[in-house]
This record gives C-alpha cells, structure tokens and sequence, in this order.
C-alpha cells in the first residue's frame, strides 16, 4: 500500500548538506503495524515527517517517490497534500512534549482536524471528539482541561485520539512512548495495537527502543546513517537477525532473569553530511572487511520477507 | 479552578496597593527635600512676615513632626485633598481631574490605534519573514520608535501649515460658539487628528516588534508542527495557534509600556498645546506650580499601576497556565 | 561565543553593521565638531534673526543670529556623551542589582524585584521630569537623573541570566573551594552575564538620548549647553514652528532620529545573534 522507492531527503547545514535519508526503499503492507527502528540522527523521524510532508525549511526532498496506494505524495502540490494529511494520513507525537497547544483545551484540540477536513462546525466536532477521548479512556473530567492538567499518559492518548479523529487510513507514530513511565508505555502500546486491529490501520511505529517495537509490530525494518540495514517480519529480525547492526542492539537489550552478557555497539556514528562511500555502519562494525568501503547497498534476501543490505551475505 | 484566579486577583491587587502607598510616600518624600522653607515656597513670596509664617506653618502642620505629617498627607491624599494650586489658586484636585479627562480623549484612542497597529503589523512581518515586506515593516516600526514624539509632532506641524486646514493646536477652536454638539464634536475630532496621529506612530513601533519576535518564537514550537500535521493552512495556523500564543508576552508589554505612552502623551500636549495633563505638568514646571506637580505625578502613576493591574488580570484570564503559579 | 565568530556573523546583519555606520558617523561628527562646523555656535549676530537658509548659513540662523549648521554639528557631543554617561550608570546600576538579587536570592531578592517592579511601573520620564526640576538642571544632574531611573530592564535581564548560571558546574567546584560569595558574584557570574547585557546596555543609551531631549525640550534640563533638544526647544519657544521655519526644526531632529535608530539597529542586531531562536537560518 505504501511503496517509497529511492528516496532522498536532505538537510541544508552551514557545512554542507546532511544525507538524512540516503536513497532508501520500503515496501508497507495495508493494515500491518511496521516499525522503523534506529537511533537518533539514523533518518528514522525525518521518513516520518517526509511522509506527511512536513518537513523544516532546511530540508529537501532531492528525489525519489512514495506511492500512497497509487498516488506519489511527492508530487502533489500543497492544497492536495494538505487534504491528506490529517486525514488520511495522521501523525502522532511525543504526546508528553510539548505538541499540544498550551491554551487550547483538549476536547477542541481533538475536534480541529474535523473542522480543518469535514468542515463540520466546532460543535459536532467536540461531540464527536469526547466519543473518541472516552473511547480512549479520557472521561468528562478531562474534556475541558489544558494540556499542562494531564499526565504524560494522557497526553500521549490525546494526541492518538487527535490522529485518529478523520479516521485515517495510515497512522505513523514518532516515539510515541518515549518519556512515558514503564507501565504507560506497555499500555500505550497496547491501545495502538488494539486500534490496528478495530479500524485495520496501517501503522509506521518510529522508535529508537527495539524491544517496545518488537512488542506490536508486524514487521521491523532498522535505519542507520540514513540507509535501511534489515527489513524482515518480527520474528525473523528478533531471532533471526543477520546484519552486525541488528545483531548488537538486540545484545544490548537486558532481559530479566537471564545471564545473558549485555554488549553495547562501540565507536559513534559518522556524520551524515558527506558521508564516505560503502556501508555507514562500517567504523563500528566487529565483521567489517575491506569490500565494505565499496558495498553499494546492494539488497539481499535472506529467506522470504527478509532482506539485509550488508557484505556478509554476498556482494 | 476559579478559586486559584481569585487567590492570583487579590495578591496582584495587595500588590497594586503597595506600590500605590510607594508612590504617596515618594511623593512626600520628594518635594520634602526641596530647598528652603516650605511656607516661603507654597506663598512665593519672601517678605512674608514673621507671624504670617506662624499662622501658616500651624495650619499647614509643618511644626509637626516628620512622621504625622507624613500621615496627615496620606490621610489628605486618599481623601482627595491634594492641596491648592500656586498658580491657580483652587484645589490642585480641581485642577487636575478636567486636563486628566481631555488627556483620556487623546490616550485612550491613541493606544488601541497602536496596538492594533502593531499587532496587524508584527503578524504580516513574522509571516513574510526574511522578505523584503518583513524589512519594510520592521524596518518603518523601528524608524518610528527611534523618533522623539515632540519632533513627530513638530514635523506634523509644519506639514499641517504648508497644506492648510488642520488645527495645529489646542483643542477646540478658540472663541468659536457652537450651537450643536455635533459640530462641537466635528471640532473637537478636527484638533485630535494631529496629536492622535502622532501619539499613534511613534508607539505603534515597540508592539511591532514585540508581536514578531514573539510570533517568531512560536513558529518554532512543537504543536505548531502538530497543527501542520493536522492538515491545517498557514492562515489558520497563525490566527488559530500562533497568535493566540504569542499575544500572550504582548500583554505584560503593552502594560509596561502604558508608561512610556504617558510620557508620549506629555511631550505630544506640550507641542499641541492639548490641554491635558501634559501641558499641565509642563506649564506647572515653568510656574513652579509644586502642589500640582506633586497631583500630577501622583494621578499619571496610579493610573498606570492600574493599567498594570488590569493587565495581570487580563493575562491571567488568557494564560490557563498562570493560575497555577 | 567568541569575538572573532561574533564579528563573522555580525558582518552579516544589514541592520547591524548599517547602525555601527550611523553611530561612527556622529561620532566623527562630534570629535572633530570645531573642525567641521563652519562657524563658532555662540557667535551671535543680531542682523540675522531667524533667516532662511542662504549660502552663508546653510541651516540659517536662530534667534540669536547664530549658525544653525554649527549648533546643529555641535549638538552630537552632548547627546553622545549624556548617551554613553547615563547608560553606563544604568548599566552598571542594573548589573549590580541583577547579579546580587540573582545570586543571593532569598528576602534580598525578592525586595530588590519589587523595587525594580515599582520602577519599571511608574512612568520614568514623569519621575525623571519632577526631580530634574527639584534638583536642578545641570549636566550632571540629568546624567544622574536619567541613569537612575533606567536600570529596570537591565536589572530584570541579569537576574534572570544568573537564575540559570547559579546552576552551572563551575560555579559549584567554585563554592566546593570555598570561595567567598562575593568573589564568585564577581569574577565568576559577572564576565558570563556581560555578553548578554550588550544588547540591552545599546539600547540604554538609545533611551537615553532620548530622554536626555526630552527633558531639555521641556525646559528641565541644562538649556545653555548645546544639544539637539535644546535646539528643539528655542526652536517652539522663539516661535519659529508656529511661523513654519522648517530649517530650524527638522536638522537637530533628523540627527536625533538618526543616532538614535543607530543605536536601536545595532542593539536589535546584537539580540538578534545572541537570541539563537531569532537568528535566521
């Protein structure tokens, strides 16, 4: 439903320009939840925003295409693009940052993307938005409060009803869980897989932290230095990983009750503007060999449904 | 929820009200440090004899001691007797309250002017920012705020002479009977043109920028991102989220900055020759008119700490964060 | 930052550099006035009462017969000076008051704020009017005057810049080697808070320039002294305005627009670089 082919999205800086998606290709699937995982500064949110369109000044989108069940969003002019977004595509932010309007209350914040698409009056458009809060477990007494009343939490199931208002068909969530409690977190993630089953959302779920993706997603793929590493169904990439990548962040994952040697991935990543040619991940690489510096990122299936770009598994 | 409002009321009000005694005793203070025998200073006249001065020092009670004149002033003060003037000869409160009236005619036109001014004004240039609109806008805000008012006014004048028809000073035409008060206001209107617009240009500057550089900041904010995921246009973003954001830090300023309208309005009526409490502060200045100096300071600064005041209050009603403070 | 980036950035502000030009220009005009200035200002010459501009006096010549050209040349001194003076005492008064209110914090604190309140509230040039016309008007008195009643907004900055800087690490090592609070107010705060005060000290001077014809305008200040306020104020009491003598009125207003739009760019410029949220990208 989603195919992005080669896409290039740069950001101007005072030394150049930073490669912040490199040239990259995903294919997602209707209705599955697809996590993107990498770290910071590996091109993750900016696909994100990319998506919708949304991005700073600063950044371009070079080349390439996103087909959005046939149509290619790159290539819309603005008014069309803005009667999709925040319709049929929705985005959900750090709820517990501060993406929610200080002096609005919740009940018209959730209400706006009506009134911006269906041009509905304010008035229906709270009546539906309490429906959706209480749905979400945000009763009468949060309706009219500020931003600032609520806990992380709730904020965070603010900003899910805001997304899924115009019931959209794809939903992408930036690290919706990141500064939330432990607890919060698995009930949060548990309400977004609940609402991919009920309305048969296509979810891109952004996030640093594997494991939490590895908790709901259908397929992960693992971004770094703006480049995919691995895509592949959950179970394959948690217990079938091949790229070196991969493979050191789930080492570095600590699982209670085991004696498991935690290992982290040494070195820093390499800065984006400019990068060198072959593979990005290749100065912190325990497997790199010398045809990494000339590897083109050529795509390598493993077993069905499973890629890897990575030399190990042929050139 | 409205309980916290009305703690934040009362403590902004206890405020008010220091700074208002603060004011009635600087005011004591003040002109108790003036040079030279007070009695010879309030009757202008140094030959007055010895028991004139005893009489008068009596009623006065400036025999008495520093600290129960302090609070026969202040008792006087809050009673509304602020003493007579020297110049003319009634109570300085008589004097006073007519010139504040014609001053609110100028200042209160002149500071809604120029707010919406600068608000439509900083708006346009955050929006076109970086463009050569945003420089025109700022670019005039700045010239404007950087002139001295009675100068603008000066330059207005010379204008006015040149094209014709224009009152260049005071505010009716003198000698001129007017049957209705419809031409009376005709009148009245044609006069206030000049200083209203004067008062209104030089102002409209610092709001100008305020309004941009607060806007800017905004633009910079996460849910201004969110409302741009929203699907919303950039009209909408600006009128619905940015703008009622950024007024915020305008309100505190506008306050503020009643102050510096106030001393606008002063060097306006003197160059106009508006008969409001500018001109009265300038003409008591050349006279040595102390009693009314000392009303005018006191009226032009409370006046402001109320403005001050209604401003907090304002700012709290639109602020939903400040009532947790 | 340092000095160098500054300057590499600030060659790029057009506001900036063009209010360092306008400032550098008065300044040339007021250092070298007897040099410039075609004649001696208080040569007065009574045949020439109040004439029009002509080849001679460019300007023309006010009430007393003297060379507007020159007054008006002269004028920049005193404005420059009472500009620099004034700001400086507020500056300096203002530093002071933020940094011990900043860093003692406490019933300090909170007294010196709701004293800086209070002045921030009143209106200052009505205050600054009644006492120049307690005191007396001379030079002296209107410098003081003026930097007395304007470290407010200075204050109100630097205390606000030594709120965060109490928190950082060097401060604390400094504490942990028993430094005594004074001279961590002052060796240490101090020189981090100065950066910040440039922006705000620039436009004090613009205020008081203005302030300072203001008060003379007004009759309140030291009207025998030569400055573009006084100018302005023989200018309405000689009658000049009413009779539309626009050569006598609009020069030593221009100039004073002029220095004071100077100052006003180059301060907006300043804030512009050291407020990154304003820098353009």
């Amino acid at each position: 439903m989603i195919n992005i082919n080669d896409l290039y999205v740069r950001y101007k800086t005072e030394k150049g320009y930073a490669n912040a998606v490199d040239h990259i290709g995903l294919s997602i699937e209707k209705g599955i939840i697809f996590g993107l995982v990498g770290e910071s500064g590996s091109g993750k949110t900016t696909l994100g925003l990319t998506l919708l369109r949304i991005l700073p000044p600063s950044a371009e989108v070079a080349s390439g295409s996103i087909y959005v069940n046939g149509t290619d969003i790159l290539k819309l002019d603005e008014d069309d693009m803005r009667k999709w977004r925040g319709k049929r595509i929705a985005m959900v932010f750090q709820g517990a940052m501060n993406s929610l309007n200080p002096v609005i209350n919740i009940e018209r914040q959730v209400a706006e993307p009506l009134v911006i698409h269906e041009e509905m009056d304010e008035e229906r458009a709270i009546i539906i938005a309490r429906e959706k809060l209480a749905m979400l477990g945000l009763g009468e007494n949060v309706w009219k409060r500020y931003p600032h009343e609520l806990s992380g939490g709730m904020k965070q199931r603010v900003v899910i009803a805001m997304a899924i208002i115009t019931n959209p068909d794809i939903l992408i969530a930036d690290e919706p869980t990141t500064a939330l409690d432990v607890v919060t977190q698995d009930r949060i993630m548990k309400l977004i897989k609940s609402l991919q089953r009920e309305y048969n959302l296509t979810t891109i779920l952004i996030s640093h932290d594997l494991p939490i993706v590895s908790e709901v997603a259908d397929r992960i793929a693992i971004m770094y230095g703006g480049k995919i590493c691995e895509v592949g169904e959950n179970e394959q990439i948690i217990k079938n990983a091949k790229h070196p990548y991969t493979i050191g962040l789930l080492s570095s994952i600590a699982e209670p009750g085991s004696s498991k040697e935690i290992k982290g991935i040494p070195g820093e990543p390499i800065s984006l503007i400019n990068p060198p040619p072959g593979c990005r991940f290749y100065n912190r690489c325990q497997f790199a060999s010398a045809k990494c510096k000339t590897y083109a990122y050529k795509l390598k299936s493993i077993e069905e449904k499973h890629d890897v770009y990575c030399t190990l598994y042929g050139e | 929820m409205e309980r916290s409002l009305t703690k934040y009321f009362i403590k902004r009000f206890i405020f008010a009200l220091i700074t208002i005694i603060a004011i009635i005793s600087l005011n004591f203070y003040l002109f108790r440090i003036m040079p030279g025998n007070p009695i010879i200073l309030l009757y202008r006249s140094p030959e007055l004899s010895a028991s004139r001065i005893k009489i008068l020092t009596e009623q006065f009670g400036l025999n008495k001691p520093l600290w129960e004149q302090y609070f026969i002033y202040v008792y006087n003060t809050l009673t509304g007797n602020w003493g007579i003037s020297f110049y003319y000869k009634q109570p300085v409160f008589n004097v006073i309250i007519p010139a504040m009236i014609n001053s609110l005619i100028l200042l209160i036109p002149a500071t809604f002017l120029s707010i919406i001014l600068g608000i439509f004004t900083g708006i346009i240039s955050a929006w076109k920012r970086g463009t050569r609109i945003d420089f025109a806008f700022l670019g005039t805000a700045l010239a404007f705020y950087a002139m001295p008012t009675f100068w603008f006014g000066a330059i207005l004048i010379l204008l006015a002479l040149y094209i014709g028809g224009i009152p260049i000073s005071g505010m009716y035409t003198i000698g001129a009977y007017n049957s209705n008060p419809i031409s009376q206001l005709i009148d009245l209107l044609s006069h206030l043109v000049l200083p209203l617009i004067t008062l209104t240009l030089v102002y409209y500057g610092q709001f100008t920028i305020i309004m941009r550089n607060s806007l800017i900041d905004v633009f910079t904010e996460d849910y201004i991102v969110t409302a741009k995921a929203k699907g919303a246009d950039e009209k909408w973003i600006i009128k619905k989220h940015a703008v009622p954001n950024a007024m915020l830090p305008m309100v505190s300023i506008i306050a503020i900055n009643f102050g510096l309208v106030v001393t606008g309005a002063i060097l306006t009526e003197t160059i106009f020759s508006w008969p409001g409490v500018g001109l009265l502060i300038y003409d008591s200045i050349m006279a040595r008119d102390y009693p009314v100096l000392q009303g005018t300071f006191l009226i032009v600064a409370i006046t402001v700490v109320m403005a001050n005041f209604i401003a907090d209050i304002i700012y709290a009603r639109l602020d939903p964060r400040i009532r947790y403070q | 930052m340092n000095i160098v980036d500054f300057w590499r950035i600030f060659k790029r502000n057009k506001f900036g550099v063009g209010g360092l030009i306008i400032i550098l220009i008065f300044l040339i005009m007021a250092i070298f006035a007897p040099f410039i200035s075609p004649y001696n200002p208080n040569q007065t010459n009574p045949n020439l009462f109040l004439s029009k501009p002509s080849l001679n006096h460019p300007f023309g010549t006010n009430e007393l017969g003297e060379d507007l050209l020159s007054l008006d040349i002269y004028g920049s001194r005193i404005s420059l000076i009472v500009g620099f003076a004034a700001a400086a005492v507020s500056v300096i008064l203002g530093l002071l008051i933020g940094i011990i209110s900043g860093y003692m914090g406490g019933l300090i604190d909170e007294v010196l704020m709701r004293i800086t309140d209070f002045f921030l509230v009143i209106p200052t040039l009505v205050l600054m009017i009644i006492i120049a016309a307690i005191i007396g008007p001379s030079l002296i008195n209107v410098i003081f005057v003026i930097g007395l009643l304007s470290w407010p907004p200075t204050a109100r900055m630097v205390r606000s810049m030594v709120l965060s800087i109490k928190e950082w690490p060097f401060i604390e090592s400094a504490k942990a080697s028993n430094a005594g609070r004074l001279y961590i107010m002052f060796v240490h705060v101090l020189p981090n808070v100065i950066p910040i005060v440039f922006a705000n000290a620039t436009l004090a001077i613009a205020g008081a320039i203005f302030s300072q014809a203001s008060l003379v305008f007004l009759g309140v200040g030291d009207v025998t002294d030569i400055s573009w306020g006084e100018i302005l104020h023989y200018a309405v009491s000689s009658g000049a305005l009413s009779a539309g003598d626009w050569w006598y009125v609009i020069p030593p207003g221009t100039f004073i627009v002029l220095l004071i739009l100077g100052f006003v760019l180059l301060g907006y410029s300043f804030e512009e670089i050291l407020n990154p949220r304003l820098r353009r990208v």
